[in-house]
């Protein structure tokens, strides 16, 4: 296995990596409020329809220079969003249906119309998929005195724009892309904002395609902004990160085309610039998912542990208790076992471990039993459970054969000032139903 | 052009009844007529909303409560139809009009916090391209207050409560500081504290000469919390002062056969006697 630093890292290679971050940035901004809108498709759907815009705008002017491409463009893509709208509102259809109505027939369209009247152009389908990125550097051209490929400047531009955009109109497309009812009360039109920002995908879908292919702008306009969501509740957070996530997307999977196939002995199978970069995406919305704070699988879980383990520590606290009233201070683990905490054996063994670092209980002898500390600590909480005993016998008129299990979940979520309350409201009964005594709260 | 013959014919039949719509208002609907398909929801709309009132808008499901609410804030395409507030028509006067949508209208997992959708309220007075200043959003943080919400200021709107959200609502229609109320079911599946904290503010909004339309569903509180009451199924089957109108027979007429209802209303009418 050929160590890193092996592969050569050109000036070339550094070009490659901004292209593509440039753009994978500009579909990320614009991807963030698509997918707010819940209309990721819309990206897809645009770059598919722009089809007969580009043919239209060769047809007239005969030119394939990138601005009329991206004017013809623009306007496709405006129209993409009026006709799904047009469906959408008068067919009852649901917008992902009428999208994928309009972007479907707009590109029938489209190829019919370069089929007819240019076939001499050039269309190659591994072209147009995952575009020509390792051949951006070598098409140059004079930028401020340097040496710049046109792809740059071009991706360049619209990344601006869409900056621009996003801060520009950054209320206005919060308070239209979570309620535009509201929006259109107070003033703002909704109708405005969403065909601005649809011709911005529209426009951005163009030139980014142009250079890089049109799985990596679909990709960027869903994949970075999705993992975003996944990892805050802030707008203006789920925008940079969306726009970070794109740009080492890009970079990562660069490095990873150019270094992975002579990793894996693959000897000189090229991998595609592209399509790793996507893959990159993918990398970091699976990580989102698993280990998002709020929604990720991993935090989840962890939380769900955390709070099962304080249940069965509790518990264990209460059964402590119990015994001592009963005259027996001190059991076994194996009387624990036999016990059935919640959790089972092995919970309840992770429980006996925390509470003894958290100095309420000591093991001696084999045997455990409760310090001055947990000692307190168990006397709040099955005061807790015999105050809800008593309320549900008292207030709720359960049998009083029927209380002990509600009140066994009750006492985990019971703060002070609940407890006061229920002391208060029972007036200060010294007993439970079961005929066994209520203690104080502990001293502290 | 259609709009110049109902215009006239509608003057002709107030000149011919009698019946002028009083020219400052706060809210004037004149012969409002929407329809879905060709389907009518609303017929004829026809009332003026009393000043510093609370007026209740009952009416059974698909009678037009909320499209009502919508046609007034020019939300969904009328046949026919005037909406005037304070005697002008309602595009020229949209900022003193505020509004509170049903809560499940949102999408309340959306990156942003409490204070931030109150700030939304703000959003036509500060303007196209300008940020939320310091003065809007302490205007916004006080509005929570006032809903007793600013302990949630920077909680994301998902990590609310129904109830708490809907307070967030009313706090965000209270910072847009407008005259005229237009709430879609505010008291849809809240719990009792918020109803009451919603009441609260609502009277509030009264005694500061402020008028409400509130679209809603339960017939136990009409006579409690509502000054007048349009009754409504398609067409305004009554509107005036709620002991004036919210009669059995008239609830009849509103809900048609619907026996439970029906019941429902009368218990409720008999209780409004007994109360008395």
């Amino acid at each position: 296995m050929p160590p890193l630093c092996a592969i050569a890292w050109l000036p070339l290679d550094t070009w490659i990596v901004v292209v593509g971050a440039l753009g994978a940035m500009a579909c990320a901004l614009l991807g963030t409020f698509l997918v707010l809108r819940k209309m990721s498709m819309m990206g897809d759907a645009i770059s598919h329809a722009v089809l007969p815009g580009l043919a239209i705008a060769f047809l007239v002017t005969g030119s394939r220079d990138s601005l009329v491409m991206l004017a013809g463009a623009g306007v496709v893509g405006v129209l993409t969003a009026v006709f799904t709208q047009w469906i959408h509102a008068a067919g009852k259809v649901d917008q992902g249906a009428s999208m994928g109505v309009v972007f479907t027939i707009l590109f029938a369209v489209g190829l019919i119309l370069i089929r007819q009247t240019a076939d001499h152009v050039d269309l190659d389908p591994e072209c147009v998929l995952y575009g020509a990125i390792e051949f951006v550097p070598l098409d140059t051209t004079a930028f401020l005195g340097w040496q710049v490929p046109r792809a740059a400047i071009t991706v360049g531009v619209v990344l601006v724009l869409n900056l621009l955009f996003v801060t520009l109109l950054y209320k206005e497309l919060k308070l239209t892309s979570l309620d535009p009812a509201l929006a259109t009360t107070v003033g703002i039109n909704a109708h405005l904002v969403h065909y601005l920002l649809m011709t911005l995908v529209a426009v951005t879908t163009v030139a980014v395609f142009e250079s890089v292919g049109s799985i990596l702008v679909i990709a960027m306009f869903i994949v970075p902004p999705a993992a975003a969501h996944l990892l805050t509740d802030r707008l203006s957070v789920m925008l940079l990160l969306s726009a970070g996530l794109a740009a080492l997307s890009a970079a990562l999977g660069h490095v990873a085309a150019i270094t992975l196939p002579a990793w894996l002995g693959l000897g000189d199978i090229s991998t595609n610039t592209a399509g790793m970069m996507a893959v990159m995406a993918g990398v970091f919305f699976v990580v989102a998912a698993l280990a998002g704070p709020r929604h990720g699988i991993v935090s989840r879980a962890v939380h769900r542990i955390a709070l099962s383990l304080r249940i069965v520590r509790e518990d264990i606290l209460g059964l402590l208790y119990r015994l001592d009233e009963l005259g027996a201070p001190r059991i076994s683990r194996r009387a624990f076992a036999q016990a059935e905490l919640v959790g089972g054996p092995f919970m309840t063994r992770i429980a006996l471990w925390s509470l003894r670092r958290a100095g309420q209980i000591v093991r001696e002898d084999a045997t455990y039993h409760l310090t001055p500390r947990g000692r307190s600590a168990a006397q709040e909480l099955v005061r807790s459970h015999r105050l809800w005993e008593s309320f549900l016998e008292q207030e709720l008129r359960l049998p009083p054969d029927h209380v002990h299990c509600t009140a066994e979940r009750l006492e985990h979520v019971t703060g002070a000032r609940l407890q006061e309350r229920l002391a208060e409201s029972l007036g200060d009964p010294g007993h439970d139903p079961h005929g066994e005594p209520i203690p104080d709260r502990p001293s502290r | 052009m259609t709009d110049v013959s109902h215009v006239d014919a509608a003057l002709r039949h107030a000149v011919a009844t009698g019946d002028e719509h009083p020219a400052d208002a706060p809210l004037s609907v004149h012969d409002l007529t929407v329809a879905y398909h060709r389907k009518p929801v609303l017929w004829d709309v026809d009332f003026d909303a009393p000043e510093g009132r609370l007026i209740g808008i009952i009416g059974p499901n698909g009678a037009g409560k909320s499209t009502l609410l919508k046609a007034v804030l020019d939300l969904v395409p009328t046949a026919s139809g005037r909406i005037t507030v304070y005697g002008k028509p309602y595009r020229e006067q949209r900022a003193l009009v505020g509004y509170v949508p049903q809560r499940e209208s949102v999408d309340w997992d959306f990156p942003v916090d409490a204070l931030d959708v109150v700030a939304m309220g703000r959003y036509g007075k500060i303007g196209w391209f300008k940020p939320v200043g310091r003065m809007h959003r302490e205007a916004a943080l006080h509005a929570l207050e006032r809903v007793g919400m600013a302990d949630y200021a920077k909680r994301q709107i998902s990590q609310l409560s129904g109830g708490q959200q809907q307070r967030v609502f009313l706090a965000r229609a209270l910072a847009q500081d407008a005259r005229v109320y237009l709430m879609d079911e505010p008291f849809a599946a809240v719990d009792a504290a918020t109803e009451r904290a919603i009441v609260e503010i609502l009277q509030a909004l009264r005694a500061a000469g402020k008028t409400v339309l509130i679209v809603h569903h339960d017939l136990q509180t009409v006579s409690e919390y509502f000054d007048h009451v349009l009754l409504l199924n398609m067409r305004v089957v009554a509107h005036g002062p709620t002991e004036q109108v919210f009669t059995p027979e008239n609830l009849r007429k509103t809900y048609g056969g619907r026996l439970t209802l029906l019941e429902e209303a009368a218990n409720a009418v008999a209780r409004r006697g007994s109360a008395e």
